[in-house]
């Protein structure tokens, strides 16, 4: 399934195109104010890459990076000075680019793909508390939806107050059906009832709904590995996918997030949100390269259709960027 | 709580304690180490730069060459700037005398503001206030639905109307809590990005129409960089009182409470460390840069267990500690007194040093539920006399509770262990010890 069509696909690239044009502005700024990769150079770079959330770490690892090539290619004029800054910094991405969805291009995966062979395809949503996956999963099933396909929500957020009522609209927004049932009932049961009613419609997709949970809660975390062994039961092989949403606004304890919920639920793919703000999200650049794992959405604002798929020379980009963060084409 | 940033320093110090003399050299290294501590807290960029140039500036004094141990007066050095740069002192929060006094919160999308909206009213009802919530969240999809059931949980009554503006509902609640005699109005905003202009505007326009008395930025303290722009948005529109730092109960290191502060002034509050309703605390500057240093928050662990501990209970077990008679069945009283005042975890984090213990969050909660069981299956004669329990004794106690021969094992080992200790407090010894090892 191509879920992006020629036309959209050719609108993001030239969104991207757009956002490659700011970051060798920026880039550009800094060159021309330093000149040299001085040390005043590199610790304005410092600055722009910790002040977006990529961690010391990730930011040594880069900077000496950039160092080394600076040192070895001898560039000869700012453009191949950003050029090497700009690759440095999206190479911490192609760990994540995703093998099973990459298209022609190798620029742009397709997050939505879904396999011919497996129905229904079961996604699996995890996160803290207020990280936006009931808004997610909105999105997500609205996109679906607009592509064809049947899909089904699990609403096994049993425990926040409201959680169902939530999701019912974003259910309703989208225009597909919701499986749930009453506040503090079982979760791994509600996941259950949703793939086996899943089955007997013939829905193409099903999207289950966790509730948020700190990464610290061992009982938590044990429910959140039941409800995952339950799903297993209903349908052999599901959770298809396991999608950890992280607040674009997260600082360096996204790491311990995504560390203890990959070890908890196996997580193979990241969603970023909030992406709008002014927040980078340069966490998830750690995230994807520790676990190995791709960045497949990144979430843009609160309407049905503000989700997007990952780019990371768009994210990269970003980084150098004042205010908005992805491109948004109006159309 | 600020575990790991505990840690860090910690590591980062060592160094220090064991160096005789400072030179610039060794205070170079170190401070680099803070920095990036800091950093790694997702404290703001510029708020380390001034903070390490601050600790540099005072280490290189008089004072600290002068001294007999620089370890001790650097650890000072950045204890007392932590302080200052998260406020001196403990603030609270500021009610009206003439009713009703008015509470706006404000925040990000997800920060928690609902969350603490219904905690804050619980707290002033148990106070003896008589709180209103006001659902003024029109945007977000059964927003409102969820402060009703939070309101009926706390038995607080909500000011519900689905179909007016967020600035008509707060100016409706106004009245309406004046006619129904409730003092305090508590109005839960729609979490709103600080760069969307329209949303800004809009509780602009609530502050300005009921003239909150005091409004108060929720922040989540996992917040990396972007919390200073965050904060000094809001604060640029609304002014606010003081900032809510929520979901402390992970293990995210709150660098965001530093940078905040710094940034605008406005003192922390509140802090949320948990689901549950009651897991709201005052924020305490100075026992939270305590905290930052390892030197544990002794302070309020105590405060938490006189709030629950039976006073001539906690007497008499004193006794039996310092005569040496405690119990397995004093044991399991002290364990019920323990549930009382909150999760293990939460507790422990306030034991001084108690972070150089590892991953505290590890702390199983169901084990205590085992521990509950084993003693319950025991006979009095056998909880007051533990050395009696042979091994056709342990068979039966293992079988009665559920559990296996080895956990009543390892169960009996810990409390004659225990025992052991507290004989040792009885004798004045090393206090700190026996805390820190009693759950490991």
């Amino acid at each position: 399934m191509k879920f992006f069509d020629a036309q959209t696909f050719s609108r993001l690239k030239e969104g991207l195109a757009k956002t490659r044009d700011v970051l060798v502005t920026k880039v550009n700024r800094l060159v021309t104010a330093g000149s040299k990769v001085d040390k005043q150079f590199l610790d304005a770079l410092e600055e722009i890459l910790i002040g977006a959330d990529v961690g010391v770490e990730m930011t040594s690892e880069i900077i000496s990076n950039i160092q080394q090539r600076v040192k070895d290619e001898r560039y000869e004029n700012q453009d191949e000075l950003q050029r090497i800054i700009a690759s440095e910094i999206s190479k911490a991405f192609t760990h994540s680019v995703s093998e099973r969805n990459s298209s022609d291009n190798g620029q742009l995966a397709d997050p939505l793909f879904i396999p011919h062979d497996v129905k229904p395809y079961v996604i699996m949503i995890v996160g803290v508390n207020g990280v936006g996956k009931t808004t997610t999963i909105g999105k997500l099933a609205y996109n679906y939806k607009q592509a064809g396909k049947d899909v089904v929500i699990g609403a096994a957020d049993t425990f926040r107050a409201a959680a169902n009522e939530q999701l019912e609209i974003w259910a309703e927004r989208a225009g597909v059906k919701i499986i749930q049932q009453l506040q503090g009932s079982d979760p791994a049961a509600v996941a259950f009832d949703t793939i086996q009613s899943a089955q007997s419609r013939g829905a193409d997709v099903v999207i289950i709904d966790t509730a948020g949970r700190l990464h610290t809660k061992s009982n938590l975390m044990e429910e959140l590995k039941k409800i995952k062994r339950v799903m297993d039961k209903s349908l052999s092989g599901a959770p298809h996918e396991v999608l950890l949403v992280i607040d674009a606004s997260t600082g360096q304890n996204g790491i311990q997030q995504a560390r203890q919920f990959h070890s908890a639920v196996g997580i193979t793919g990241i969603a970023v949100t909030k992406l709008d703000g002014t927040a980078k999200g340069g966490i998830v650049l750690s995230i994807s390269k520790l676990l190995n794992i791709p960045v497949r959405y990144v979430g843009v604002g609160e309407q049905i259709d503000d989700l997007q798929p990952f780019s990371a020379e768009a994210f990269t980009a970003a980084l150098f960027q004042g205010n908005v963060h992805v491109e948004r084409q109006s159309p | 709580m600020f575990e790991t940033l505990t840690q860090k320093l910690e590591a980062a110090l060592k160094r220090l304690r064991g160096e005789g003399r400072i030179s610039e050299a060794n205070i170079a290294e170190s401070l680099r180490e803070v920095r990036r501590v800091l950093l790694d807290a997702d404290v703001n960029y510029k708020v380390v730069k001034d903070f390490i140039d601050t600790v540099q500036q005072k280490s290189l004094g008089q004072e600290v060459i002068s001294s007999l141990s620089p370890g001790q007066l650097i650890i000072k050095i950045i204890h007392d700037e932590l302080v200052a740069l998260m406020g001196s002192e403990k603030s609270d929060i500021a009610l009206s005398s003439s009713p009703p006094s008015v509470i706006l919160i404000a925040g990000l999308q997800g920060s928690g503001k609902t969350t603490f909206s219904a905690k804050l009213a619980r707290l002033l009802k148990a106070k003896g206030r008589s709180p209103l919530l006001v659902a003024a969240d029109v945007y977000r999809p059964a927003a409102i639905d969820q402060l009703e059931v939070l309101g009926k949980q706390i038995e607080v009554p909500v000011f519900v109307n689905r179909k007016d503006s967020a600035l008509t509902i707060a100016e409706n609640s106004i009245v309406h809590a004046r006619l129904n005699a409730r003092d305090t109005v508590i109005i839960d905003t729609a979490g709103r990005l600080h760069v969307d202009e329209e949303m800004m505007q809009e509780i602009e326009k609530v502050k300005k129409s009921v003239q909150p008395h005091e409004i108060l930025f929720v922040v989540d303290a996992m917040t990396g960089q972007d919390a200073v722009n965050t904060a000094k948005a809001f604060h640029d529109r609304l002014n606010f009182d003081g900032v809510v730092l929520t979901k402390l109960d992970g293990d995210a290191r709150g660098g965001a409470a530093l940078s905040i502060r710094s940034v605008v002034q406005k003192p922390i509050k509140f802090i949320g460390t948990g689901e549950k309703m009651d897991a709201l605390e005052p924020f305490y500057p100075d026992r939270m840069a305590s905290r930052i240093l390892g030197m544990g928050d002794i302070v309020t662990l105590v405060e938490k267990a006189q709030e629950t501990f039976d006073k001539e209970k906690a007497q008499k077990l004193e006794q039996k500690i310092r005569k040496a008679q405690f119990t397995l069945e004093d044991f399991y009283d002290q364990l019920q007194e323990i549930k009382k005042m909150g999760s293990l975890s939460q507790m422990i984090s306030m034991i001084p040093g108690a972070s150089r213990l590892g991953n505290l969050n590890d702390v199983d909660e169901k084990e205590l539920k085992y521990v509950e069981a084993i003693i319950q299956s025991m006979t009095i004669e056998e909880r007051q006399h533990p050395a009696i329990v042979n091994g056709s004794r342990r068979k039966r106690i293992a079988t009665g509770s559920g559990t296996s021969v080895q956990e009543v094992n390892k169960l009996l080992k810990q409390f004659f262990e225990m025992q052991k200790m507290m004989k040792n407090i009885g004798k004045g010894k090393n206090f700190n010890r026996m805390l820190t090892q009693r759950f490991h």
